[in-house]
């Protein structure tokens, strides 16, 4: 064979090896789309927004399904985009950030800090989710380290099928009718539900650490029993909790796995406030502060305003020596902090029509609740351009709004039909 | 002792394990499994009893069992040390 | 081991690297890789198969020196420069020589089987004599050095090749270090001769693209038989010997079968491996196995499956032992006694019992593998005993003996008797071994082994169907081998063709192999945060 002749055949093989191979990555990589849970399409997602924001979030749940950038449009005039993932970690959160900066420089970044609780990587699983998404860049790869669970593997990263090759057994029609183009879940970041399931006929979050004993609601209803403080409350609660176990040394073993508890997704009442002194008075661990501190600076540098913020979720309980040290940290570093938990009142939550998981998550009506406390807030503290001006971009909200409208009726519907949420 | 009484000692004690091979005609007797280990661990012991001989493992491969000559030639050889 | 990321990365550097470099140092990079593979295995190892390198290869030397000075004697007596001595007086020298000879030998044999046998058997001797004299057994922590089984015996084939003069010394330590410790082969053998690996193994390769690509080819084969095949149908197997109470009768059945199909794609795929890099590395490693399935006796079955171990003892223990002189002594004794018949017998009979009691405990320390190993023997007495009935019998129907339906039963027969000898080695307890092959005939049920059962067990109906296929192209294969060299058959054909099986087998085990974490969507469901 002449020498030319080989090369071709080589390049010609080559690029059908490689072709095949991308092709197959392709086919069992999770579409997230029904099938596979939703979450893991988040990260993805917003490389296809090619509108520029004034506010990107960052943060677990807690930011994704309790704020909608929609309300932000309609009623401020403030774009906003929410980068953020199951189980979002602060590092994840920081390098998503990066991320970010890389293609767009908003005004402000919001931070909610949950996941400043968790201080070591979690679970492979959500790993995968926030970071499989990712473009490929430098921070993509810093990601990747930081995030890590032992046993991992950076090469599992670079070439997903290695991770997810066994689902070639398990294909279903969304990995085909989703080859091409993954299935749009979220509007700007934010995760919509409109169903409600609550917190009194749930017993995934037992609120009593925030809102007192069902008797004590009654009673503060009625007016006997004034509670002004709830957190003097919880500290009494935990009193009486601790002497009512019987075997100390289950719940401290308990105690000890708590990180792990969330897998099982029900945090048992009575163990959560048990744990509070050695829980709450637990200081953030240095690598999670360590990835706030690099958040910030990068803001710093930039100029962008940082802000701290808490959903106002009722599991896990949030723990006065948590609050502590979060507002401590923004004012040593002249940040502003938003405890969501103390404005219930302001911003009119209420965990009886406004979760849709027993008081984890906003549903829709929570989370327009707290968009529109947040906007106000954004409005009294900074000067924005109110964007709907702006007919090209205009346009665009035009269309995000009616795949809003869409989804929640599709949304009704299922519920009209099944009694509960389907397929979003 | 001569090679060719070597050899007409050891047909003979060849013809008392098979006296239905004609092994005179033999080229490749271990090779093609005509002594199986039985009988060639017999034949070692009968040739070395017969010849004051003593063969060891070194001895011990198919090249040195194949014909009767390769056996006849191996007893010379070890008579001769 | 095969199947870590870093193994298969470290086969690349070397592999790029062996061929960039001048030829003559092509060994010594070999020697690195053998030290570093090991090294990464277990820090401490090298340690061993350096002791057991060192010694071998000094009685080599010691050895090689007593012959060289029963050469010179021979040769002074020639020339006239020694007295012409007595008959006597030269063997008197010889012996003594040899003697010495025989001394370093032994010597350096015991040491290196000292070392396999405290490092390996230590606790399983210290289990049973305190199960005798009584007391709690609390195992001793051995290093249990990677592969000592297969690089003691490869060394010990060498002392006494050396001893007996089949092959020449190497004088070069090194050299010698490469051959005890060549990587591919620390994992699951084979046990290479030094005579057969020393003729490439030093050698200087220049890139030839055919033995590469055939390499490769053997490689990806041996990855499809143990990722798709072997570790599939290990998830079914791991739950059956699981509950061994639940999964009786019938089931027995059905966990000889994967068992065999586990076993059989798993130590050819690893055998694969070994020899395909090895022939990358343009060494040539002898085959461990030729279609093991298709035998039609247990004898040739063990001459078809893992052959360097069998022919290893063969040469080194049956052999040696049955031609000994206190075998003789009874071999003669017995013929005196109980005339032909009887001495024929009593020296194999004895050396194969040994041998295969040898063989078991080689396998493991553990008292099944010593009954898996003494019922092997028993067998191939017993059939041997038999064979003037079958002789007898395919007189009387000459034709049977020849017609594909009675091979066909031959085959089959073989492989369910020797699917019922490995029950001691699957179920690895000897009572529940004995008690699940009786239960196998006393619990039968035909409606006991269900779809749902059998799904039931961790794989999926369409892993069932992987393995199912795969069984039948390794089949395929198997039959296509019998008429030559499937790679050459492959080679033959159009580029086209070639790569398209490269590449649909290379995508095959990529995807179907059971490799990493496995995905399990209940794990992605986001619970919580």
């Amino acid at each position: 064979m002449k020498r030319g002749k080989k090369i071709v055949l080589g390049g010609v093989s080559l690029v059908v090896a490689v072709a095949l191979f991308f092709g197959l990555q392709r086919l069992v990589v999770p579409k997230y789309a029904g099938d596979t849970p939703l979450e893991g399409n988040f990260t993805a997602e917003y490389y296809g927004e090619d509108a520029r924001h004034d506010v990107i979030m960052v943060g677990d749940c807690e930011v994704y399904e309790n704020f909608d950038p929609m309300v932000l449009w309609k009623e401020f005039g403030i774009t906003s985009y929410i980068r953020g993932n199951a189980q979002q970690l602060v590092w994840q959160s920081y390098y998503l950030l990066e991320d970010t900066l890389r293609h767009e420089k908003p005004k402000m970044v919001i931070f909610n800090v949950q996941s400043l609780t968790h201080g070591e990587p979690q679970r492979e699983e959500y790993n995968r989710m926030c970071l499989d998404g990712m473009k490929w860049s430098e921070t993509k790869a810093e990601a990747i380290n930081a995030s890590m669970c032992k046993g991992e593997n950076f090469l599992d990263y670079v070439f997903p099928i290695l991770r997810y090759h066994s689902r070639i057994t398990d294909l279903t029609k969304e990995d085909v009718k989703y080859y091409l183009e993954p299935r749009k879940i979220t509007h700007n970041g934010y995760y919509m539900r409109i169903d409600t399931l609550p917190a009194s006929q749930s017993d995934v979050a037992d609120p009593s650490w925030l809102l007192g004993t069902e008797e004590e609601r009654k009673a503060a209803q009625s007016g006997e029993n004034e509670i002004d403080d709830p957190w003097a409350e919880i500290d009494e609660r935990e009193e009486n909790e601790a002497d009512a176990i019987d075997d100390p040394w289950a719940e401290i073993e308990g105690a000890e796995e708590s990180d792990r508890e969330d897998e099982s997704g029900i945090v048992e009442p009575g163990a959560d406030t048990a744990q509070s002194s050695a829980e709450g008075d637990k200081e953030f661990s240095a690598y999670a502060m360590k990835y706030l501190d690099k958040m910030r600076k990068l803001c710093e540098e930039e100029g962008i305003k940082l802000l701290l913020v808490k959903a106002p979720s009722l599991a896990p309980q949030w723990y006065d020596g948590q609050n502590q040290q979060v507002s401590d940290y923004a004012k040593k570093h002249g940040l502003d902090y938003v405890n969501f938990y103390e404005l219930l009142e302001e911003t009119g939550i209420d965990y009886e029509t406004d979760t849709y998981d027993g008081g984890l998550h906003m549903n829709y009506s929570g989370a327009k609740k707290l968009s529109r406390y947040l906007g106000k807030y954004l409005k009294k503290h900074m000067k924005w351009e109110d964007h709907r001006e702006d007919a090209n971009l205009s346009k665009v909200y035009e269309e995000k709004l009616r795949f809003q409208e869409e989804m929640k009726e599709a949304q009704q519907r299922e519920l009209d039909r099944y009694g509960e949420i389907r397929n979003y | 002792m001569d090679l060719e009484e070597i050899s007409e000692g050891v047909l003979a004690i060849l013809q008392e394990l098979h006296e239905d091979i004609r092994f005179e005609a033999e080229e490749k007797m271990v090779d093609d499994k005509i002594l199986d280990s039985f009988d060639l661990v017999t034949l070692v012991t009968e040739l070395g009893e017969e010849f004051d001989v003593d063969i060891t493992a070194k001895d011990f491969v198919p090249e040195n069992f194949n014909s009767v000559e390769s056996i006849s030639q191996m007893i010379a050889r070890l008579m001769e040390m | 081991m095969f199947v870590s990321y870093g193994f298969i990365a470290f086969m690349l550097v070397a592999f790029v690297l062996y061929y960039l470099i001048p030829r003559r140092f092509q060994w010594m990079l070999l020697l690195i890789a053998n030290f570093l593979f090991y090294f990464s295995a277990g820090k401490y190892y090298p340690i061993f198969i350096l002791v057991t390198a060192a010694t071998v290869y000094g009685a080599g030397m010691m050895m090689a020196r007593c012959d060289r000075e029963l050469e010179r004697y021979a040769a002074g007596v020639r020339a006239g420069e020694i007295p012409k001595p007595s008959r006597d007086e030269k063997k008197a020298r010889k012996k003594k020589i040899n003697g010495k000879k025989k001394r370093w030998m032994l010597l350096c044999l015991f040491l290196n089987l000292g070392i396999l046998a405290v490092t390996k058997y230590t606790n399983f001797a210290v289990e049973n004599v305190q199960n005798i004299a009584g007391g709690e057994f609390t195992p001793i922590d051995l290093i249990v050095p990677l592969g000592i089984s297969f690089y003691t015996f490869q060394a010990v084939s060498y002392l006494l090749d050396v001893y007996w003069n089949k092959c020449a010394p190497q004088k070069n330590f090194f050299r010698f270090a490469l051959y005890v410790t060549f990587f591919p082969q620390l994992i699951q053998g084979p046990i290479s001769r030094y005579g057969d690996l020393s003729q490439t193994l030093y050698g200087e390769h220049g890139f030839d693209w055919k033995q590469v690509r055939f390499g490769l080819e053997r490689i990806l084969w041996g990855y499809f038989k143990k990722l798709v095949v072997a570790d599939r149908i290990g998830i079914a197997m791991g739950t059956l010997l699981e509950d061994p109470e639940y999964y009786t009768g019938g089931f027995v059945f059905v966990g000889m079968i994967f068992w065999a199909v586990q076993l059989y794609a798993d130590f050819t795929g690893g055998i694969d491996i070994t020899i395909g890099i090895a022939q990358v590395f343009g060494i040539h490693v002898e085959e461990n196995f030729i279609r093991p399935f298709f035998s039609k006796n247990i004898a040739e079955y063990w001459r078809r499956w893992h052959i360097t171990m069998g022919t290893w003892f063969r040469d080194y223990l049956f052999y040696p032992l049955s031609i000994s002189r206190p075998m003789k002594n009874i071999t003669t004794a017995t013929k005196k006694r109980f005339g032909m018949g009887g001495a024929r017998r009593v020296a194999v009979y004895i050396s194969t019992m040994v041998v295969w009691l040898a063989t078991g405990i080689w396998h493991g320390a553990a008292w099944h593998f010593v009954a898996w190993g003494l019922a092997n023997g028993a067998i191939i007495l017993f059939s041997e005993e038999c064979a003037p009935l079958y002789e007898k019998f395919h007189a009387r129907f000459p034709k049977l003996g020849i017609s594909w339906g009675y091979r066909a039963f031959q085959v089959i027969r073989t492989f369910l008797l020797m699917c019922c000898l490995r029950l001691f080695d699957t179920y690895a307890d000897l009572g529940l071994a004995v008690k699940q092959f009786i239960h196998m005939f006393t619990q039968f049920r035909w409606n006991q082994v269900t779809l749902q059962e059998l799904v039931d067990l961790g794989l999926g109906k369409k892993d069932y169907l992987v393995v199912f296929l795969g069984v039948l192209l390794m089949f395929a294969v198997s039959m296509m081998g019998r008429r030559g060299s499937v790679r050459e058959r492959i080679s033959k054909k159009p580029y086209a063709v070639r790569y398209g099986i490269f590449l649909a087998l290379f995508f095959i085990t990529l995807l179907f192999g059971i490799y990493g974490v496995g995905f399990d969507a209940k794990q992605f469901i986001y619970n919580q945060f």
